[in-house]
């Protein structure tokens, strides 16, 4: 009899196509994305390497990052980002990949488009170069994210020379209170572990919180695993799912859903597998969460106040504490509540799916945005955009004073025209608060999208549970 | 690009002692979307230049503008170095600057996987050596030289004490011998077509993607 595995390793073996002297393997990778940003580096190489891709029907290139957001965008919108969309597109065309380029009705960001067109599975392993791509494991996929020369390799050899990471289970109980969303949840246990507390791990999630959250909720849960520096976040896939992928545009039909659906049942943690390490946390006693400093793991409760770093009794830790604080330009001991804010941006590979802007489009529909504050959604693809648009969401947040944009990274990692300016404090759904991410001198606090609504409206930042009339 | 193996390198040391420096720190956006840029000027660009801002004059306080530590062979820092994105370029902004290693409390896992592919040595040392190595290396203002040897694993200090380390060996001889990992793993052209053979039959739905096959040239 084989011994107990867990989910991860059950994935992990299916695809060694084999083992090297000295611990390393050769991974098979079913999917693999291109994107627009960095990509052109690793295909100059390939050619002056005289090297092919591989198999050019197992990548898919995916223009997401250096795009425009604006209405009526093309390559040139975005003057620095226009090298990087042509080159993608040479490539891919010369390669003989499918491309969702600028104007494709399937085109946005990678971790979105990934599992809405039913290009990633359950089981499937993935790889982009964008250290995002664990949001595969929402699916109950592997997604790893690689640098360009691994990038390189996989268009080269269809694999990925990689090392088996340690198994962290993070058992997730009770259930999330009202207004309390996945992005709460996740920012929480980043809270709790810290920003390296995930390193060297696979983490699969599970527990009731987990089960009933649907496949969005658990979509943005493994895509901030690389936030307490996880390599791989994962759910295990149930009907859930399977619900989810039927019938996507290019997941398996009839014959081969029926096969694959079978497969996929066995991909679960067996009861007696060991982990490496364990994590429980209460999702019962998670409120909306908001962070005040310059790492995700600088996170508090909206209702709680900023920790005194004088209180802290590990000195590095203290020190990180104090410059976030004057990076930030907060004191210790304050609230969050009532702290003015600049922007409110609802968007990013973490939170911009439909489920995130119906949610934004309750709080504030009827609503205005506060007159100092530049609110934006940017849907995070063109088919949510859609969506969206079919449901009058667009209207919601356009009558209240949202901008309503195209869909690409946008203000997530300013790598467009999109930029918060120095001092300025912007409420985010993105996944990071660092030093200059939106901008030079940007002040960035994540949070879910409700929370950022609520703030837009109220010009700063609040508890959106005490939001009313 | 090209890369110089790593056997003995010997130089000054700068000390960078903050916890979590993310690759975003490292090089910021702005620089990573110049198309084809020298990527050192963007090296730690928001902290390097007055405003963060690119084209704007260099911070003088900044550790890499001081005159001791402009030729900087090694940084030393603390826990977590390189977290965040997958950017490459946060290896080749180091390297191309003139920096050969990192030598860290612990390290972001993307990153510490990227170092090897550029001849490029992320060191792990007990917290406590790293944070003895950054006073030594404030103390010795750039003068005096410290020296990784990776044939011995060996490391001494600016105030020469000898630090014995350990590396895996896969990841010593990538940086020893400048590993080609392609031209390793095309050695294993058979394996892959193997494995394609017998995991076509086991999951034909990850193979048949009708609408995805296309022919070179065939993309709108």
């Amino acid at each position: 009899m084989q011994a107990a595995r867990t989910l991860f390793d059950k994935i992990w073996d299916s695809h060694i196509v084999s083992t090297l002297p000295g611990g390393d393997v050769l991974l098979y990778i079913d999917r693999h994305f291109v994107l627009d940003l960095a990509s052109n580096i690793a295909f100059d190489r390939l050619r002056a390497s005289g090297r092919n891709v591989r198999r050019p029907h197992l990548n898919f290139g995916i223009q997401d990052h250096t795009l425009s957001t604006s209405q009526d965008r093309n390559d040139d919108t975005h003057a620095s980002g226009q090298p990087f969309v042509q080159a993608l597109r040479r490539n891919a065309r010369a390669a003989g990949m499918l491309l969702f380029d600028v104007a494709d009705s399937r085109q946005g960001i990678v971790h979105v488009v990934g599992p809405e067109t039913g290009l990633l599975l359950p089981g499937c392993t993935s790889v982009a170069g964008d250290s995002h791509t664990r949001t595969a494991g929402g699916l109950g996929a592997l997604g790893f994210g690689i640098g360009t020369s691994e990038v390189e390799h996989v268009l080269a050899t269809q694999t990925l020379r990689t090392r088996k990471p340690k198994r962290m289970r993070v058992e997730v109980s009770g259930q999330l209170g009202p207004q309390v969303f996945a992005k709460d949840l996740i920012l929480y246990l980043i809270g709790k572990v810290g920003a390296a507390g995930g390193t060297g791990y696979a983490v699969e999630y599970t527990g009731t919180a987990i089960r009933q959250a649907d496949i969005e909720a658990r979509l943005t849960i493994c895509n901030m695993s690389i936030e307490f520096g996880a390599r791989v976040g994962m759910v295990a896939p149930d009907e859930k799912a399977l619900h989810y992928v039927a019938k996507r545009e290019f997941a398996p039909k009839e014959v081969l859903w029926d096969q694959a659906a079978v497969h996929w049942s066995t991909l679960y943690s067996d009861n007696d597998a060991v982990f490496d390490a364990e994590v429980a946390i209460d999702s019962s006693v998670v409120t909306p969460q908001v962070t005040w400093g310059t790492s995700p793991q600088d996170v508090i409760s909206v209702a709680g106040r900023i920790p005194d770093p004088a209180q802290e009794a590990n000195a590095d830790r203290r020190a990180a504490m104090t410059r976030a604080l004057q990076y930030m330009g907060l004191r210790p001991g304050q609230s969050l509540e009532e702290v003015r804010i600049n922007w409110a941006f609802i968007g990013s590979c973490t939170n911009s799916r439909l489920s995130d802007l119906q949610a934004a489009a309750a709080i504030v529909e009827g609503r205005k945005v506060a007159a100092h504050v530049r609110a934006m959604v940017v849907p995070g693809s063109s088919a949510v955009k859609r969506a969206a648009e079919a449901l009058g969401l667009d209207r919601i947040f356009k009558q209240s004073g949202f901008e309503w944009h195209e869909s690409a990274c946008s203000l997530c990692a300013a790598a467009n025209s999109d930029k918060v300016g120095s001092g300025e404090r912007c409420l985010s759904t993105s996944n990071r608060n660092f030093e200059g991410r939106q901008g030079a001198g940007s002040r960035t606090h994540l949070a879910s999208p409700v929370t950022v609504a609520a703030a837009a409206i109220k010009g700063a930042i609040t508890d959106v549970r005490k939001l009313n009339g | 690009m090209s890369t110089e193996k790593f056997g003995i390198v010997s130089g000054p040391a700068a000390p960078l002692m903050i916890d979590n420096v993310d690759t975003d720190a490292i090089i910021p956006g702005p620089w990573v979307l110049s198309y084809g840029a020298r990527f050192s000027e963007g090296l730690f660009g928001r902290w390097r230049y007055a405003g963060g801002e690119r084209g704007n004059p260099e911070n003088p306080d900044f550790i890499l503008n001081r005159p001791a530590y402009r030729q900087a062979t090694f940084l030393i820092a603390g826990e977590n170095f390189g977290c965040g994105s997958s950017r490459e370029h946060a290896v080749w902004a180091l390297r191309d600057f003139g920096i050969r290693s990192v030598i860290a409390k612990g390290f972001g896992d993307i990153f510490y996987s990227n170092c090897f592919k550029n001849c490029f040595l992320p060191l792990v040392l007990p917290a406590a050596e790293v944070d003895r190595l950054a006073a030594t290396a404030e103390s010795a203002a750039g003068e005096r030289p410290m020296t990784i040897d990776l044939e011995q694993c060996t490391l001494t200090s600016p105030d020469s004490r000898t630090i014995h380390f350990h590396l895996d060996e896969t990841h010593r001889r990538a940086l020893l011998d400048g590993l080609d990992f392609i031209g390793q793993t095309l050695l294993h052209d058979g394996d892959i077509a193997q494995f394609e053979k017998h995991d076509q039959a086991l999951r034909p739905w990850i193979y048949a993607l009708p609408s995805a096959r296309i022919k070179p040239g065939e993309n709108s």
